[in-house]
Formats: structure tokens, C-alpha cells, sequence
């Protein structure tokens, strides 16, 4: 806007118009935006990770019933703060140390020297050349994995108990309509399963809300980033000076967490009462009732 | 160096006691140990602490939140939305800054309770601040298990208070409250759990480590940022803290044991692991 020229010269509701419509403010919305992405993309490979974790427990061959039972267990028995650290660092240096094997065969010298980790310029990732984008999208991937590797396991022992909820009766129906063990599967117990397992899937799903915070911790530029930026005391030296405005900021995340979680409880509720059509369960029964 | 001279230098490092400069190279596999091990005082300070405060106000908020006055049960209810409903990350952050504020504006009221460094007053101290937001927080979350435990106490011995002419308080402190704990001990427990985790986010949000003695996952992250390893730290804090959950677990398992003494073995309420870390 032409009238945001010259800051210095504004004044009451021109100054804040333009205070908040600046670059990195709008940088700030958009990382509104991040928090969002990584919600709508981890979920469905939340969803996917924990579908093959739980199916993997009630395999009939062991390994994959051990890989699941493992899998499950580790990431829930470890505080999963120590996770994200520790994932995005380990995939990196795992990515490295593999591009370094096949892009530089001929380099002989160890890759960890000491307290240093050092591969060949060209194994490097991303590339040192490429654009700043490159690296924020790299950093993001690599928080994403993070956090659909924990919450996949979350999500694995949630549908794992909710598959096993579906009533012994309603299975073996099936087996005597002469289903095989996976038509049983995947007409009979996948379909009743979801009704049992959304409560834990609505309280995954409001913890995996409340955890995008952590983002921050690993270098993604997400909303803490901004509040942190935008709000610290900027001297006159600044296009716009204000005092330490951190706690406003703060405050405006903290509503907009409430806000998702509060929306979150809305749509669950809605959803659930949609599972529990024709469910042979309390819920299910309450609304044949009122119907 | 000795293991040993490890131990003594840099046990009670965390505290403040002991060798101030942290190993910067020939980083080895003791001194990771031991000074992780010397963070974990940390976390479990702010765990106690937050967990033995939280009780209290645990059980008001429960209560708030069956009472049918709406004087009681609507702040009650706010204060559980508020803090089960934002990531315990924020909260630390927008706390930071509020306490940051406080000794700003009211500098004169405040003097008296002026530590050592005179730039920084104590609640923005990790060691008071953090523990204020953890208190709070488990409150909140403790509050719930607890309101659905009140909300479960079987009527039975509800009219049999009755029936021996109890009411009021006496009916709550002899009857309604120990089967309430009895009911939400098992969920208590996972709380305890969840909390003494949460405490690894002190250092990482708003509160800053001083003279470098932070708390476990603070020298786990150093001795990752040093080494560029992350396969060592982070696996022995792991360890610590797989370690520190059993003792919990042994713990409240006793108090449940304890809790549930006069129950029929059929009736009893079981623990069952159900770890949700992030809060």
C-alpha cells in the first residue's frame, strides 16, 4: 500500500493497518498456514502408518508381529519430545551417509572424524547451491516423518484396540456365511471398527494439534517462530518501533490453539454420532431411540 | 579422567555445585552419562513439585466442576478448557512473558523478593516459573480425571453416608473423596507419567537455562549439538526416562494397591499403560 511509505509518519488505525500488513507479518499468517499443512498431511500418513502397525500386530507371522509389537512399543514408552529431536537429525545424517556412499566412493576418509560429521560436498542435503526454499521444504519433510513416525505408533495401538472391540459375535457371523479370515477382515471388522477406536483417534488427533508447537524446536519457521520475531521490542531504528510485544502474540496463539481444539471437538462429536448409526453399541442405541 | 572424578566434578552440576565449565572436547561416554543423570534432578524437582501442589487444586477444580452452582462450575470448567486446550508449549512462552512483566511494572513491591542477580526476579526463574505452569497445567488435566472419577463413585456408598447421617464435608472426606481417588488412580498414574515428561519442555520454551545448568534433554541436545551424534545423548535419556516411568509406576502401583485394599480382587481398578506425552 502507497499510504505505508513512509511509517513514521502514521498515526492510530493507518499505523496498525499498516503494521499489520507488512512483509514478514504476512510471512506470520502464512505460518498459520505450515501449522495446517503438517496437520492435513501428517494425518493421513498417521492413519496409514498406524493401519499397517496394527494389522502387523495381528499378523499370523511372527517377525511382522514382533516389528509391530516393537514399533508400538518403543516410540509409546519414550517421551516423544526426544523423538522429534532425535528423528529429523538421525533421517539426515542417514540420508547423508547414503549419498555419500554412492556420489563419492572414491573420498576413503571416515565420515565421522571425531565430534564431526563431514561428507562429500555433493552428499550433502539439500545441496548448498540450491535455492532457500529448498531447505525450509527439507526441514519440513523431515519433521513431518518425525511426527507421523510417533504418532503413527499412537494411532497403530488405538485402531489395534479398536479392532479388537468389535463384538466376537459379529466375526463370527461372518465366518459362518463361509467368509474367508481376510473377507472377515476387511467386510466385517475394519468397517465396525471405527466407531471403537475414534474416541482414542479424537484425543490422537487433539494432542497431534497441541504438538505442531514443536515444529519450533526443529528449525521450521511456524508460527512460534513468527510470535517470537514479530513481538520482541523493536527500536526506532525499525520501521515500526513498539516495546516488547511477545506476551500479545503468545496470547493470539494461545486463542487460536483453543479455537482448533474446541472446532476439533465439535466435528468429533458430529462424527461420532454419525459412527454410531446402527451401532450395537450404547451410543448406537440412544440414537435409534430419539430417531 | 576417571569416571569417578566425572562423578564428583560434574554430579550436582545441574544444581549449581561442582565443576562450572562443561566438557567441550573428548566428549566421553561417562561424562554423557553423568551429566544427563545430573539434569534429571531438574526434571524431577519440577515433576514433584507440580504433581504435590496439583493434588490440591486438582480436587477443587473436580469439585468446581460438579457443583450446580454456576459460580463455581463455569470458571472451573474455563480453566480446564484453557489448559488442556492450548499445548503446554505456548502456555510456557506466553507464562514467560507475563512474569517477565509483572516485576517491570510493580518494581517497588516486588524488591523484597529479589534474588542474588538483581536483572531478574524469581518467577522468571525456571526453578519458580516453570513450576507455576506445571502446577496449572496439571491441574488441569488431573481436575478432569478426577471430575470423571466424582461423577463414578458408585451411589451405593453415597446413600450409605446417608444412611449414617453423614453430610457435607464429612460426607466427601470419608466416602466421596477416597473412592474418587480410587476410581482416577489408575488414570492419575498415566497423568504423573505424562507430566514427568512434560518437564523435558522447561529449557526448550521461554525459560532460559542458567550458567548452562539446565535439565536432561538440555544436555542431551548440547552433547548432540557438540558430538553431531545424535545415537548417543538421546538413547540415554531415553534410558533415564524409561527407568524414571517404572519407578513411578512402582510407586502409584503401591498407593493403588493401597487405595483399593477393601475392594473384592474382581472389582479392582487396574493401571494399564497409556502413554500421550505431548500435552
Amino acid at each position: 500500500m502507497e499510504m505505508c511509505a513512509d511509517p513514521s509518519s502514521l498515526e492510530g488505525i493507518n499505523w496498525w493497518m499498516c503494521y499489520l500488513t507488512t512483509g514478514k507479518h504476512q510471512a506470520f499468517y502464512a505460518s498459520f498456514g505450515t501449522v495446517l499443512l503438517l496437520l492435513a498431511l501428517t494425518a493421513p500418513v498417521v492413519m496409514v502408518l498406524g493401519f499397517s502397525g496394527a494389522m502387523a500386530r495381528k499378523s499370523s507371522i511372527p517377525p511382522l508381529r514382533w516389528l509391530g509389537m516393537i514399533y508400538t512399543n518403543v516410540v509409546r514408552g519414550v517421551p516423544d519430545i526426544i523423538f522429534f529431536l532425535f528423528v529429523p537429525i538421525a533421517m539426515d545424517q542417514g540420508i547423508e551417509y547414503f549419498r555419500h556412499r554412492v556420489k563419492c566412493p572414491d573420498v576413503l576418509e571416515p565420515i565421522r572424524q571425531g565430534n564431526d560429521f563431514v561428507v562429500c560436498t555433493a552428499a550433502k542435503m539439500p545441496l548448498g547451491s540450491s535455492p532457500q526454499w529448498m531447505h525450509e521444504a527439507y526441514g519440513f519433510s523431515l519433521a513431518l516423518v518425525a511426527f507421523a513416525l510417533v504418532f503413527g505408533a499412537f494411532a497403530a495401538n488405538t485402531l489395534y484396540g479398536g479392532m479388537n472391540a468389535v463384538p466376537r459375535g459379529q466375526l463370527e457371523t461372518g465366518e459362518a456365511f463361509g467368509m474367508t479370515q481376510r473377507q472377515v477382515f476387511w467386510r466385517i471388522q475394519v468397517p465396525q471398527m471405527w466407531v471403537y477406536a475414534l474416541p482414542g483417534l479424537t484425543n490422537l488427533w487433539m494432542i497431534l494439534i497441541k504438538a505442531t508447537p514443536l515444529l519450533f524446536l526443529l528449525g521450521v519457521e511456524d508460527i512460534v517462530y513468527w510470535a517470537r520475531e514479530l513481538g520482541g521490542s523493536k527500536t526506532s531504528r525499525f520501521a515500526y518501533p513498539h516495546p516488547d510485544w511477545r506476551l500479545y502474540y503468545f496470547a493470539f496463539l494461545l486463542v487460536f490453539y483453543l479455537f482448533m481444539t474446541w472446532a476439533s471437538e465439535k466435528v468429533f462429536a458430529r462424527l461420532t454420532r454419525k459412527l454410531s448409526h446402527g451401532q450395537a453399541t450404547l451410543g448406537g442405541e440412544a440414537l435409534k431411540v430419539t430417531a | 579422567m576417571s569416571c569417578y572424578d566425572t562423578l564428583m566434578d560434574y554430579g550436582l552440576r545441574s544444581i549449581g555445585i561442582g565443576e562450572r565449565l562443561l566438557p567441550k572436547t573428548d566428549i566421553t561416554l561417562c561424562d554423557q552419562f553423568v551429566l544427563i543423570g545430573s539434569g534429571m534432578i531438574w526434571n524431577i524437582y519440577f515433576a514433584v513439585f507440580a504433581m504435590v501442589l496439583g493434588f490440591g487444586l486438582a480436587t477443587l477444580v473436580a469439585v468446581g466442576k460438579a457443583s450446580t452452582s454456576p459460580w463455581a462450575s463455569v470458571p472451573a470448567k474455563a480453566f480446564i478448557f484453557v489448559f488442556r486446550g492450548s499445548p503446554l508449549f505456548i502456555q510456557f512462552f506466553l507464562a514467560y512473558e507475563i512474569f517477565v512483566l509483572i516485576p517491570k511494572a510493580g518494581i517497588d513491591i516486588n524488591l523484597g523478593f529479589a534474588i542474588i542477580t538483581a536483572e531478574t526476579r524469581w518467577l522468571t526463574k525456571a526453578w519458580l516459573g516453570a513450576v507455576v505452569v506445571l502446577f496449572l497445567n496439571t491441574s488441569a488435566y488431573s481436575g478432569e480425571i478426577f471430575y470423571g472419577a466424582l461423577q463414578s463413585v458408585p451411589k451405593g456408598d453415597v446413600e450409605a453416608a446417608d444412611a449414617f447421617g453423614m453430610s457435607g464435608f464429612r460426607k466427601f472426606r470419608r466416602i466421596i473423596w477416597p473412592a474418587m481417588l480410587r476410581l482416577a488412580w489408575p488414570s492419575y498414574t498415566n497423568e504423573a507419567i505424562f507430566m514427568f515428561h512434560a518437564t523435558t519442555l522447561v529449557f526448550f520454551s521461554g525459560f532460559p537455562a542458567w550458567r548452562q545448568s539446565g535439565d536432561a534433554l538440555y544436555y542431551a541436545s548440547y552433547f548432540a549439538d557438540k558430538t553431531f551424534n545424535p545415537f548417543v545423548s538421546y538413547p540415554i535419556i531415553a534410558v533415564y526416562f524409561v527407568a524414571f516411568t517404572l519407578l513411578i509406576i512402582a510407586v502409584f502401583g503401591w498407593a493403588n494397591a493401597r487405595l483399593n485394599r477393601h475392594i473384592a480382587p474382581v472389582q479392582k481398578v487396574k493401571f494399564r499403560f497409556k502413554p500421550q506425552f505431548i500435552r
